[in-house]
Parts: C-alpha cells; sequence; structure tokens
C-alpha cells in the first residue's frame, strides 16, 4: 500500500506543476500589455507604467518570473483581485463552502437516487423499469443543465411557488458565518426558521447539480451489477440457497462498487464545471460564478489563482479517489 | 431472419459474407434508439439545409408590435408566430430552425479540428515513444486535471468570446481523449505482424502511420466523434449561455437563453423552447452514439 501512495504521487506533482505553468502562461496570453489590462479602463503613465512593470517582476526574464510565480503559490501568494483588492486566495476560501455545500449535497443526492436505481434496474433487465430508468439516464446525461435549472425555477418558484429563485437564504436571516456551510451556521444560529429556508434555497441547485451525476452513477452501476450478476460466484452464492437480496446487497454489490466508485470520483471535475452554471442561475455565491464574475471583469489575477485552486482541488480528490479505489480494490494495490 | 434463408442455401454453402457496410447496418438497425436517433438527426440536417425555405419568418427581423406573443395554443397567441415571439418581437420558430445551422456548424467544426490534431498527436505519440511521447501524454494529463467546461472558458477568456473562439476552445478541450484513444490503438497495432510485414517491405514511417496502422484504429474514434460532436453542441450551448459564446443577435439556443432568462417567470416560451432544441438534438446524437458503439466495437463501454 505504502508504494502503491508514492507512485501515485509520483504522478500528482508533475501535474501540479503544469498547472502552474498553464496559469503562469494564460495571464501572459492575453493579448495586450498585462500593466495596461491591471490598470483598467483608466490607463496609467509612462512612468507609472514602468514602475509597475518593475513592482509585478515583469522586466524580468521569464525564467525568473516564473520562478518568483512559484515561490508565491508555496507560500500560499496567490496575488490580489484588481476589483477589490484582496487576496485572492482568501476570495477563494470565503466562497468555497458555498460550492463544497452545494457540490456535496448534490452528490449525495445523485448516489442516494442512482446507487439503488442502477442496482434495481439490473436486477430486473428488460423490465419496463429497466427501459424507463435507462431511458430516463441518458435524457439526463444529454441535459443542458442551465436550462434545467431554468425550467425548474418556472414550475417549482413559478407556478407552484415552492421554492426561491436565488441565494442562499432568506435576507430575513443574518448570523456571522462559523462554519461557511449555510446548514449547519443556520443551525447554530439556532433562529427559528433559518434551517428551513437554507434547505428550501439548496433544494432546486442541489437537482440541478446532482442531474448529470445522478445519470451517469445509474447507468454505470447497472452495467456493472449486470457483469457482476453473471460471475460464477454470485451462481454459488444463489446455488447455496442466501437470499436474493443478500446475494446482490452483498456479493454482487461489493465487487459492482468498485468501477462506480471511480465514476462517482471522475464526476468531481464535473461538478466544478457544473457549479459554473448552476450558481449562475441560482445567484448561488460560490467559486463558480465568482470565477465567471471575475472573467467579464477582467480580473486575471482572480481567475488566475481561482483556476490553479480548483484544479488542485480536482487532482486532489482524484488522489483520494484513487487512494480508496487501492483501499476496496487489493487488485490495484497490489499490482506493480 | 428465418423468411430470409434462401431455399437453395444448402447448395452454396460458401455465400460471400456481407459487406462491412451491410453488416454494419444490420447491427445497427437492431438498436431502436439508435435508428429513431438518426432519424431525428437527419430531420435537423434537414431543417438546418433548408432554413430559408422553411422557416415562416426572418430570424432577427423585430415585430416591433408583437413583444412576447405567447405560442398559438395559449390565450393570446396567433398562428403567424407558431411558437410564440421574444422580448423584441422575433419569430422564436424562425431562429430555432436557423439555429440548428449553428449546432451543426459547431458539431461539425469542433470534431474536425479535435480529430485531426488528436490523431496526429496520438499517432505521433505511439510512434515515437520516449521522451516525446511522455511530454504529450504529461500535457493531456494536465489538460483532463480541469474540468472541460471551465478550461473551455479559461481560453474563452484568453482569445476573448466569440462563436469562432468557442468553438476552437472546445476542440482544444477535447483533445486529450482523442489523443489518448488514438495512441493505446496505435501502440496495441503496432506489435501486430502485418505492421512489421509493412515495415519489412520499406514502408516509410507516414505510410505507417496513416495508411499502414490508422484505418485499423478508426472504430473507437468513429464512436469517439460521435460523442464529442454532442457535447460540442452542449458545452458551445453552455459558452453562450454565459456569453462567451456566439453573441447577441445569433441564433445560437445557448445565447437564446441567455437573452431570456431574465424572462423565466414572465414568459416561459422564451426560455423553453431553444433548451428543449439543445436536449433533443444532444439526446438523438447521443442514442446514434450508443448504436455506433454497439454497431462499431462491442468491447467499448462508455463511462
Amino acid at each position: 500500500m505504502f508504494r502503491f501512495i508514492i507512485t501515485r504521487l509520483g504522478l500528482v506533482i508533475p501535474t501540479f506543476v503544469g498547472i502552474t505553468l498553464l496559469t503562469f502562461a494564460m495571464i501572459r496570453l492575453v493579448p495586450g500589455d498585462p500593466i495596461e489590462l491591471l490598470a483598467g479602463e483608466r490607463g496609467v503613465s509612462p512612468e507609472r507604467h514602468a514602475e509597475l512593470r518593475a513592482a509585478y517582476g515583469l522586466d524580468k526574464p521569464m525564467l525568473e518570473q516564473y520562478w518568483i510565480y512559484a515561490k508565491g503559490i508555496l507560500s500560499g501568494d496567490l496575488g490580489k483581485s484588481i476589483v477589490t483588492r484582496q487576496p485572492v486566495i482568501d476570495e477563494f476560501f470565503t466562497l468555497f463552502p458555498a460550492t463544497v455545500e452545494l457540490s456535496f449535497c448534490a452528490m449525495l443526492f445523485a448516489v442516494m437516487v442512482g446507487l439503488p436505481v442502477g442496482v434495481l434496474a439490473a436486477v430486473k433487465r428488460g423490465s419496463v423499469f429497466d427501459h424507463t430508468v435507462m431511458g430516463t439516464a441518458l435524457t439526463g446525461y444529454s441535459m443542458p443543465i442551465f436550462w434545467w435549472g431554468l425550467l425548474l425555477i418556472i414550475l417549482f418558484s413559478g407556478i407552484l411557488g415552492w421554492t426561491p429563485v436565488s441565494g442562499r437564504i432568506s435576507l430575513l436571516y443574518y448570523f456571522e458565518p462559523v462554519t461557511g456551510f449555510m446548514l449547519v451556521d443556520s443551525l447554530l444560529s439556532g433562529q427559528d426558521g433559518a434551517f428551513s429556508s437554507a434547505v428550501s434555497h439548496l433544494v432546486l441547485p442541489t437537482i440541478v447539480l446532482g442531474t448529470i451525476p445522478l445519470a451517469v452513477i445509474a447507468r454505470q452501476t447497472r452495467s456493472a451489477m449486470l457483469e457482476v450478476l453473471g460471475e460464477d460466484y454470485v451462481r454459488t452464492a444463489r446455488a447455496k440457497g442466501l437470499s436474493p437480496l443478500r446475494v446482490i446487497g452483498i456479493h454482487a454489490l461489493r465487487n459492482a462498487l468498485i468501477p462506480v466508485i471511480t465514476v462517482i470520483g471522475l464526476q468531481v471535475g464535473v461538478l466544478f464545471a457544473g457549479a459554473v452554471l448552476t450558481e449562475t442561475i441560482f445567484s448561488w455565491p460560490g467559486i463558480g460564478k465568482w470565477l465567471i464574475d471575475s472573467i467579464s471583469r477582467r480580473d486575471y489575477p482572480s481567475v488566475q489563482g481561482g483556476i490553479l485552486l480548483i484544479a488542485t482541488t480536482v487532482i486532489l480528490v482524484n488522489l483520494l479517489v484513487d487512494l480508496v479505489y487501492g483501499l476496496v480494490n487489493p487488485r490495484i494495490r497490489h499490482r506493480r | 431472419m428465418a423468411d430470409a434463408a434462401p431455399q437453395d442455401a444448402a447448395t452454396t454453402p460458401t455465400a460471400a459474407p456481407p459487406k462491412p457496410i451491410v453488416e454494419f447496418w444490420l447491427y445497427f438497425r437492431e438498436n431502436h434508439g439508435a435508428v429513431a436517433g438518426l432519424a431525428v438527426f437527419v430531420v435537423i440536417c434537414f431543417l438546418a439545409l433548408f432554413a430559408e425555405y422553411i422557416a415562416p419568418h426572418s430570424p432577427t427581423h423585430q415585430y416591433r408590435q408583437f413583444f412576447l406573443v405567447p405560442p398559438f395554443w395559449e390565450d393570446g397567441g396567433t398562428t403567424t408566430y407558431l411558437l410564440g415571439t421574444d422580448a423584441v418581437g422575433r419569430d422564436i420558430l424562425s431562429r430555432l430552425i436557423y439555429g440548428a445551422r449553428y449546432s451543426l456548424i459547431i458539431g461539425i467544426i469542433v470534431v474536425t479540428i479535435s480529430l485531426t490534431l488528436g490523431i496526429a498527436l496520438g499517432l505521433f505519440a505511439a510512434f515515437s515513444r520516449g521522451v516525446v511521447d511522455i511530454l504529450v501524454m504529461r500535457m493531456m494529463d494536465i489538460m483532463l486535471a480541469l474540468p472541460s467546461l471551465l478550461l473551455a472558458v479559461v481560453i474563452v477568456a484568453i482569445l476573448g468570446p466569440g462563436l469562432f473562439n468557442a468553438m476552437l476552445a472546445i476542440s482544444i478541450v477535447y483533445l486529450p481523449h482523442l489523443v489518448r484513444l488514438t495512441r493505446a490503438a496505435a501502440i496495441s497495432e503496432l506489435s501486430k505482424d502485418y505492421v512489421t510485414a509493412s515495415r519489412v517491405s520499406g514502408a516509410g514511417r507516414v505510410r505507417l502511420m496513416v495508411i499502414t496502422v490508422l484505418p485499423n484504429c478508426m472504430a473507437p474514434l468513429i464512436v469517439q466523434a460521435t460523442l464529442s460532436f454532442s457535447s460540442a453542441i452542449l458545452d458551445a450551448a453552455a459558452l453562450g449561455f454565459l456569453g462567451m459564446g456566439a453573441q447577441p443577435p445569433t441564433p445560437e439556443w445557448g445565447t437564446m437563453l441567455a437573452e431570456a432568462r431574465e424572462f423565466v417567470l414572465r414568459a416561459w416560451w422564451v426560455v423553453t423552447f431553444p433548451g428543449l432544441a439543445i436536449l433533443i438534438t444532444v439526446l438523438a446524437l447521443n442514442l446514434l452514439g450508443d448504436g455506433l458503439r454497439d454497431a462499431l466495437d462491442p468491447k467499448l463501454k462508455r463511462m
């Protein structure tokens, strides 16, 4: 296991260095002079221009510039937003919990629904239920989620009036963030109705963001189960007279879960991409919306830092998934 | 199929095997969903090609007296504007029909660029191995570390918003999968005898790559290309929705949705129909892709 972890870590480091090269190059690839971009529409005098160039180290050789940038990253300095003048890393981590909360709920929803539905579809292969599930899953997989969100708003907020349209909690409630997770903070605040308000704000974004992972998980669970159900050991377990629930729930599912875990891990990247769209639709104050706003405000240091942090998160989660994968599957762990 | 068996089957035991294309069709038509997907896709292509003759109105003409007219079956709707009009009085049905053009062009261009570059890089990596191979594949890994839509957003942020830049960004984002597929397929082919035979007979590197090896790697690539086609339409619409793809007044479906957003609670039809168009097109292509996969390469499994 130790050897496995070391090999896997060895792959992470070059990828991370590559990402820093990418974000380093990014701001220099933007057409136009970086100082004028940083200065915005007002422009700067030639003297100030030279001064800023030196201050940002843009007059040094490329390699040295990268070295300074890399040292900054290692000490947690990702530059300052040119709009708010706040350190990028602070802004990111203020908004990060909102995205994590949303993504976590979406994933929970996707797994809680997708897994049993996939298992049932495999067990009842060829039935009406199976066909319905697979048809729905393919539709979900093909769904433009930004439209799906708008449709749900029309139905649940417009026609039925059940859920709010945007934000994380009703404006009636105010409390200092403790953890940054609205569900936890609203409970901690002890205010009547705060928690249910937070939940009602979370429902639609969760469904929207969870739709594609749900479809993928249901499809993957079904096909993994179908494969496992045909194996000899499942037949043996049945022949021994074990109850169907035990055969499916323990013998089959445990092995079918291995590919499903990988797929769940791969969905983390999909969640981040989906968060950009979902947060935009529901005005959810997370990093997806922040990133899009930063791009439209031409706040390049924020975009640069945000991309680096998102990519790092995805790399770390993938690493974690790989390690979990090694834990549940001895065949991977012992492979050289 | 029993009725198709000829009476004199016993006298001609060595009937010629079906041509590849016929065999392919026999497999393909088994999958009813795929055939339905193909039919819908053909209809969409037809609409796109003959939009001038089919669309009842111009996609950009603003009928100033008819803002936000509902579809014909709703109160206040008229059959002049079957699916209603948008906030500046443009006919939604006509915009949707013209929009099919953009979606198809996006799909075709993205698939062409990413397939060409992907095959070239993948073959290059497979044939050179060593340092070049490692460098190329590490670069692809780095690109895969970023969620595809996010990477596309960043590339558009660098290049500037617009339909062409959006297509370019999406093409770049789809590269890693194609490079990996090509490389893996090419490497497994390279160890086979026919390649060695061809090499021994003095075939040059380019001939080996393009004429000997590539045709035998095509099946997974065709499947991936179909799936990329549908994802390209979806991603381009998402970029359009975020204001980074096609710019108004282009009747691109995602851009139409972005313009319609503020009317979401007042005029459901301006929001509903463009999204439905995207969903139907993407669903048809995914069904088609599934069918192609089953018919071309039964071993491949889609994640």
